[in-house]
């Protein structure tokens, strides 16, 4: 009787605990965005900087090449700027909170370390929402493309997840570099592989040599992905889904165990 | 009935380098339930890193840490203490209340916010954004966060820089509030009166190991000395014969002498030397108690080095 009704108890007990710990993540998740929007000088320029590139190259200089030009960049320039925010959005703030921290302070606390990712993450992704409806504004309405509700809603998709694999590499890239170098490094990375997966000018203008190497690229895994989400591709999309489910899984074990041992 | 005199904090022989420095070098603490333990030591003495290998922020590399018997890695060693630590930059546009908030969440069972406020004496602040508090009031709030979980040990790195003296003292007896709840604490500061106020037992770090652990009264009596100075001649060892003195050193002109009894030692000098000039007699006190400590401790590591070289 008495083990029976300990057993029941400690059974209660864990279930209130999952509870905490759900209630954990979502606090967490809640601290997050109130923070970023509260300041937004940090958020704003990530997001606004893809929207202004693709308004001068993608919407004032593609008017010549007509609308087909300006649908087939609108998906490039989407990745562009759905790679912003994860890059970025993700990387500096986890670069400069391990300078400041914050990062230490948290470790120290019982916080379940999946909530601090949580919350970054699903900032990112509602960044990269802004961005992705940012430019289809710009598109259908400066741009003349025309789409379908189904594909303008599988860009706004294909953007929100998009954006994973790049806040994994982005977190990587933060537990490398503490503070103020990280957003450099970070630019390093960001402009070379956006102008060579063809973000920039389409992947044929390219050298060959670039061509060829192209597929090392996360960004061009989600480019033909954009693509498809705007009917300006075809076939199997599988093995890029996989690949950037790979290439995130695999930054973000990286980076976790960086975490771990260095913080 | 073990479970209480079991230690609820411990380092057994923790080693942990940084490159060739050597930060801790087989520490020894053993911090017992109910108690506030201060950990003095000068800066690099390795109260830091002790204080990291005890929040599971770094591993060591030899020797072994617990937190209630676990490793504090483990998230449910975690979830029993609170923390404070020297300079963690909380995001500046959260108010005062969602901090709270956000950090009572970790926890299974945390204090209710009002309750902590109280305790904290930050219910006024509740409502302000982080960033436009000043530093002591700062520093009160990261003493409420350290103290919402409702934690069974309470880790204050240098809890009351930055705060004045009446702010001080209004922490000061929050923790002893907390003590009295049978709360435990270890404490590291660099105001001994701030260790002297509290603490049961104090710990002393030099040189990534522990060189004094006793309570308050230990460390007192072993300052129970005055300290003697005076220009003369004198030589040493005779002074260094008489019973009274406990030690003697020469710098320059001067001598150095403690002793427990200072007005025999004066009465001696005295007669010795009709010549003697510059008298002085202090009492020591913990600080000087502790520099002496500290200091004998760096003339071993001296000593040490030049043996190894």
């Amino acid at each position: 009787m008495q083990t029976a009704i300990s057993i029941t108890t400690s059974a209660r007990a864990m279930d209130m605990l999952r509870r905490r710990v759900l209630g954990a993540y979502l606090e967490e998740a809640r601290s997050e965005c109130l923070r970023y929007m509260r300041a937004p000088g940090f958020m704003l320029p990530i997001m606004l900087f893809p929207a202004m590139f693709y308004l001068l190259f993608g919407v004032l200089m593609a008017t010549s090449n007509g609308a087909e030009a300006a649908r087939y960049l609108l998906a490039s320039y989407g990745v562009f700027g759905v790679m912003s925010p994860g890059l970025f959005g993700f990387g500096v703030s986890l670069a400069l909170e391990r300078d400041g921290g914050l990062l230490t302070f948290k470790r120290a606390l019982p916080m379940p370390p999946g909530a601090y990712l949580l919350g970054k993450m699903l900032m990112a992704m509602a960044a990269a929402g802004v961005v992705i409806l940012l430019l289809l504004t710009m598109a259908l309405t400066l741009g003349h493309v025309s789409l379908s509700l189904a594909q303008a809603g599988a860009l706004l998709l294909a953007g929100m997840l998009g954006v994973l694999p790049f806040c994994a590499l982005g977190m990587y890239v933060g537990t490398l570099i503490k503070g103020q170098g990280a957003p450099g490094m970070l630019q390093l990375i960001y402009l070379p592989m956006s102008f060579m997966s063809g973000l920039w000018f389409p992947l044929p203008m390219l050298p060959k040599f670039l061509q060829q190497i192209a597929p090392v690229w996360p960004s061009y895994h989600l480019d033909m992905l954009a693509l498809a989400a705007v009917g300006m591709k075809q076939g199997p999309l599988l093995v890029h889904v996989l690949v950037l489910i790979g290439f995130a899984v695999s930054f973000l074990l990286l980076a976790a165990r960086r975490l771990r041992r260095h913080g | 009935m073990s479970q209480s005199i079991d230690p609820i904090a411990r380092l057994d022989g923790a080693v942990k380098r940084y490159g060739r420095l050597v930060a801790l070098d087989g520490a020894e603490l053993q911090l017992r339930r109910g108690e506030l333990l201060a950990l003095l030591g000068p800066n690099g003495a390795g109260k830091s890193t002790a204080i990291s290998l005890l929040l599971g922020l770094i591993r060591a590399e030899a020797g072994s840490v617990e937190l209630f018997g676990q490793d504090p890695q483990r998230i449910q060693a975690r979830r029993r203490i609170g923390v404070m630590l020297q300079n963690a930059e909380l995001p500046p546009t959260l108010r005062v209340g969602e901090l709270l908030r956000l950090t009572a969440s970790y926890y299974p069972a945390p204090r209710a916010l009002a309750e902590t406020a109280e305790l904290a004496g930050i219910a006024d602040l509740l409502k302000r954004p982080y960033a436009k508090l000043s530093g002591g009031q700062q520093r009160r709030v990261q003493f409420a966060l350290a103290l919402c979980g409702r934690p069974e040990l309470l880790f204050l790195d240098e809890p009351t820089v930055g705060m004045d003296i009446e702010a001080r003292q209004k922490l000061w007896a929050a923790i002893r509030q907390l003590i009295a709840e049978g709360c435990s604490v270890l404490l590291t500061t660099h105001y001994l009166e701030e260790a002297e106020a509290l603490a049961d037992r104090v710990c002393v770090m030099a040189h990534g190991r522990m060189i004094h652990e006793g309570t308050v009264e230990e460390l007192r009596a072993r300052v129970a000395l005055k300290r003697i100075r005076c220009l003369s001649a004198l030589p040493i060892d005779t002074v260094r014969s008489w019973p009274q003195v406990s030690e003697v050193r020469r710098e320059n002109e001067r001598l150095h002498i403690s002793t427990a009894e200072a007005e025999a030692v004066v009465r001696r000098l005295l007669e010795a030397d009709p010549q003697l000039a510059g008298l002085e007699v202090q009492r020591a006190g913990l600080a000087e108690a502790f520099t002496e400590l500290t200091r004998d401790a760096d003339e071993a590591a001296d000593v040490d080095q030049r043996e190894a070289a």
